[in-house]
């Protein structure tokens, strides 16, 4: 069977089911979600899945998430999920509000979102589309272009997700952390959250996504965020990716920037046998400020594709993008980063840089750090470093009675600290450094 | 400002070296089908097996897409509006300059050729090819002392067929690419060069090329052997006279270095670019190739582009011997129309390989000017290393300078770094220079020169020297 023809497979595997989604809707087959629905899924129709071919997937094969025919969540069967399982899942140590999603569907009683200051509108873009439509209206589906096929599959059945709006002169204080808890025991599932984050003039908060996965059937989460930032907002993304080993997860987030408004991402993963990242901001307004941070793990055979695209669109912006990664075992990296500055952007600031270290033989990585600039008066650098951990700085360690596998753990710390300092919240931060250790199945410290 | 009128006068100067020699070509028609390749081979004399590997790859150049990857923009080529193939009517074979025709030996002066001085003064051999077929060589004598072999490639496929058979199409075969397949159904001419083991050759190598006939594509073939234990130093170099209509030049250049041996491969490139307003203009799509078979050997790569209209170029190193090195060294001009879109391959598959690649992009006018390279470390290329550093200075707010780099590393012990930046001439260092009383253009110059030093340092003498001039021509004080 060629890769084409399972293609199209699945391609209609996903639009067959659609009017048997759409007659569970009930009333919410209404609302305007649905009308992008519909047209998503008559997209979907002339559509095909991105291949090899296609320049942005010239390394990562979606095959394998293309192999099996899942189930939009929204019309399978309920997992029950405790408040002990949240627990366990997560990240403590510091004061938050908390949402919880269970396969991609708002769990209210589990969320705590209590004492949100006046002026925050945050919880299920379900709930809100029925109370109060207009706000998410506004900005649903607004900062999307040339989507691809799994964009448009989760347009298609996009039924909830985050929102979180702040008016103007807002400031939330506690971060609001998001658990996604994903996954059954017995169905392939589908699962497509539909994310918004405004902040409105002088508006400020910061969300952490904490994405995991139940142990039991492979599923597939599909997501698509779509971030607003008005004049001197700041909006801080921390992205924690816990999936499953046999997940799939994809991603596409789309910011736009306005003057003097700063956005920062953070894009941690660990989990997911196959995984995409499209973190793309766009900044439209002078003097703003975009940071993309993140770092990767790969273990066992695990793929993960980081692509960002950085569009300079007015003079005078800033910006940082870091990405470091650690791959062991059989495991394949892939980073593609664009800085695209226009004719009238002068002025602009841009940097870019991805590192690697490779701790297997079967370990690889495919890295494409790209520049696209049509302004003079700029400066822009990339950089890419693809090594080992450093031979010398290891035998000066081992040398002075340290075990060797602590040296190696240390190395590794060292490496990755520059990425996980910049995360200002600490207890959040002890608990990554942790994780990365156990992910790579090395001696902590 | 001052310099505004400076950059009007430079950016707008034509094109230095247009002129047109008019010789009686013997052409084929237009167009490009399996007679035009017969008649090409026939033309040449070419033996059996020749004309067969040439209408194997015309099939499979048939087969091929044209490839739209590249950053670059132009009208569609219409193949069969071609002329594949063009030779001075008479072909003359030499013993001394004398017998050269007095209006061939004008334009090789007027190129700033002159062959009867070159040889006493520069010890340089030339093998001088006038629209596709060579007409002089010298030098032939002391180099055949050596054992070493330097001709037109339709000689060699006469005289040497088994060296030819063995090493054609063995780095670039035909079907590699849509223009690799087209140059190899129709190559005209080229150069071949095979130095035997233990060799050093005693003086650069050097071909001209300049295109002539209206409307006539060329498509040079360029294959160098060394064997075991040699050196060779191999310049080209280009102008080519004005024209309107746009010119196709698919080349194809292979190198093969055997263990230790080692092949300095130099271009400047000076295509006509187009006029101003981007008409005309050459379309250089080559293909060059590198391969280092043996161990400890190694193939460097520098080059100095500063013409053609569209420029399609990615000279690469395949390091399959163990302590093999690859380098490229190249500065890439644009200025007016120009759009360039060339960079390198280092594919590292012995152990112990290195490759270094430094680019220098510089764009004015309304070009673009892309670097685009893979450096790859294959699974059994242990303790492999790569340093890239690619930089791009803008010169005016209209043009574009990008950066498309695709590292893929398979080896945990290898170690690549890449660096890229981009920036335009700092005012600053404009205003230093000014304040010691040295005129705007001249600082310019003087910037962009220590800009590409790390280049120029990698050219031999004659080279650096024309190079230099060139890039002054082509956009001395361009900033403003």
């Amino acid at each position: 069977m060629t890769n084409s023809s399972k293609n199209i497979d699945v391609r209609n595997w996903y639009l067959s089911g659609f009017k048997d989604f759409e007659s569970k809707l009930n009333g919410e087959s209404e609302s305007y979600l649905h009308l992008i629905r519909k047209l998503a899924f008559e997209k979907l129709g002339n559509t095909e899945f991105p291949t090899m071919k296609n320049e942005e997937w010239k390394y990562t094969n979606v095959n394998p998430v293309l192999e099996t025919n899942y189930i939009p969540a929204f019309i399978s069967e309920k997992t029950v999920i405790t408040a002990d399982d949240v627990n366990e899942r997560i990240y403590t140590g510091f004061d938050c509000y908390k949402m919880v999603f269970i396969n991609g569907e708002y769990s209210e009683e589990l969320s705590d979102m209590e004492n949100l200051p006046e002026g925050v509108t945050a919880g299920s873009i379900r709930k809100l589309l029925k109370e109060q439509p207009e706000i998410v209206e506004k900005y649903i589906g607004k900062n999307l272009y040339k989507e691809n096929a799994f964009n448009l599959l989760n347009s298609a059945y996009a039924t909830d997700g985050i929102f979180v709006h702040a008016a103007k002169g807002v400031v939330v204080e506690k971060p609001i952390q998001v658990v996604y808890i994903n996954g059954s025991k017995d169905q392939n599932l589908l699962i497509t959250p539909r994310n918004i984050f405004a902040a409105d003039e002088n508006a400020e908060f910061s969300v952490i996504t904490n994405h995991s996965g139940i142990e039991g059937k492979s599923y597939f989460t599909n997501i698509v965020t779509e971030g607003f930032l008005q004049k001197d907002a700041k909006i801080k993304v921390y992205k924690l990716q816990n999936e499953a080993d046999n997940a799939y997860h994809i991603e596409r987030a789309e910011v736009d920037l306005k003057e003097t408004s700063i956005f920062s991402h953070y894009n941690i993963t660990f989990g997911g046998s196959l995984v995409r990242n499209d973190i793309n901001t766009e900044l439209n307004g002078e003097y703003c400020e975009s940071n993309l941070y993140g770092l990767y793990f790969g273990s066992t055979d695990q793929h993960i594709d980081n692509h960002s695209l950085v569009k300079h669109m007015s003079p005078n912006c800033e910006s940082n993008e870091l990405y470091k990664g650690i791959l062991d075992d059989s495991s394949r990296g892939v980073f593609n980063g664009k800085i695209y500055v226009r004719k009238d952007a002068q002025k602009t600031n841009a940097y870019q840089s991805n590192k690697t270290i490779l701790l297997s033989d079967d370990a690889r990585i495919d890295t494409k750090p790209q520049l696209e600039i049509y302004a003079d008066d700029v400066k822009c650098s990339h950089g890419a470093t693809i090594g080992h951990l450093d031979d010398t700085a290891y035998f000066y360690i081992i040398s002075r009675g340290v075990p060797a596998e602590l040296a190696k753990s240390m190395l590794i710390r060292a490496f990755v600290d520059d990425v996980v300092g910049k995360i200002n919240i600490e207890p959040l931060r002890e608990q990554i450094n942790h994780q990365i250790f156990e992910h790579l199945h090395r001696v902590e410290i | 400002m001052s310099d505004m009128k400076v950059v009007e006068d430079l950016t707008q100067s034509e094109y230095k070296w247009g002129f047109v020699t008019n010789i009686e070509a013997e052409s084929a028609p237009k167009g490009l089908n399996e007679d035009i390749v017969r008649f090409i081979s026939m033309k040449k004399e070419e033996p059996e097996w020749m004309l067969e590997w040439r209408l194997k790859a015309f099939r499979e150049w048939k087969k091929l897409p044209e490839p739209d990857w590249a950053k670059v923009k132009f009208n569609k080529i219409d193949y069969h509006d071609v002329v594949y193939y063009s030779a001075p009517k008479v072909k003359p074979t030499l013993e001394s300059m004398d017998e050269v025709d007095p209006e061939l030996r004008e334009t090789f002066e007027k190129l700033g050729i002159p062959l009867d001085e070159q040889k006493l003064l520069a010890g340089v051999a030339v093998d001088a090819v006038f629209d596709s077929v060579s007409v002089t060589t010298t030098f032939k004598e002391t180099l055949k002392e050596k054992g070493i072999i330097f001709c037109s490639i339709s000689e060699a496929i006469k005289e040497y067929p088994d060296l030819v058979k063995k090493y054609i199409g063995s780095v670039v075969p035909p079907k590699d690419n849509y223009f690799s397949a087209l140059n190899s159904a129709v190559f005209s001419d080229g150069s071949f060069v095979y130095i035997p083991k233990g060799v050093r050759c005693p003086m650069e190598l050097s071909t001209y090329f300049r295109i002539n006939a209206q409307e006539t594509g060329q498509f040079e073939r360029t294959l160098i052997v060394a064997d075991d234990d040699s050196y060779v130093s191999y310049l080209e170099g280009c102008t080519a006279p004005m024209r309107d209509e746009n010119q196709l030049h698919a080349a194809v250049v292979e190198l093969v270095t055997h263990d230790n041996a080692e092949i300095k491969y130099s271009t400047v490139q000076n295509w006509y670019p187009g006029d101003k307003d981007g008409q005309g203009g050459i379309f250089n799509f080559v293909t060059k190739r590198g391969m280092c078979e043996g161990v400890n050997s190694k193939i460097s790569w520098t080059q100095v582009e500063t013409g053609s209209a569209v420029t399609w170029k990615y000279p690469s190193c395949i390091l399959k011997g163990d302590n093999s090195i690859g380098e490229f060294y190249s500065i890439a001009v644009t200025n007016n129309y120009q759009q360039a879109d060339t960079g390198t391959k280092m594919v590292h598959l012995g152990k112990n390989t290195r490759s270094t690649i430094i680019s220098k992009g510089i764009s004015a006018g309304r070009s673009d000017n892309s670097y685009r390279g893979l450096v790859k470390i294959g699974k059994n290329a242990t303790n492999a290393r790569n340093f890239s550093q690619c930089d791009s200075m803008l010169m005016g707010d209209r043009c574009g300078a990008h950066t498309f780099p695709y590292i893929e590393v398979q080896n945990q012990t290898g170690q690549v770094e890449h660096e890229a930046t981009t920036s335009k001439v700092g005012e600053d260092q404009i205003f230093y220079l000014n304040q010691r009383g040295i005129e705007t253009e001249d600082a310019v110059n003087m910037i962009v020169n220590g800009f590409c030093k790390e280049v120029f340092n990698e050219l031999p003498m004659e080279f650096a020297v024309e190079a230099q001039k060139l890039l002054a021509v082509s956009l001395e004080g361009s900033v403003g």
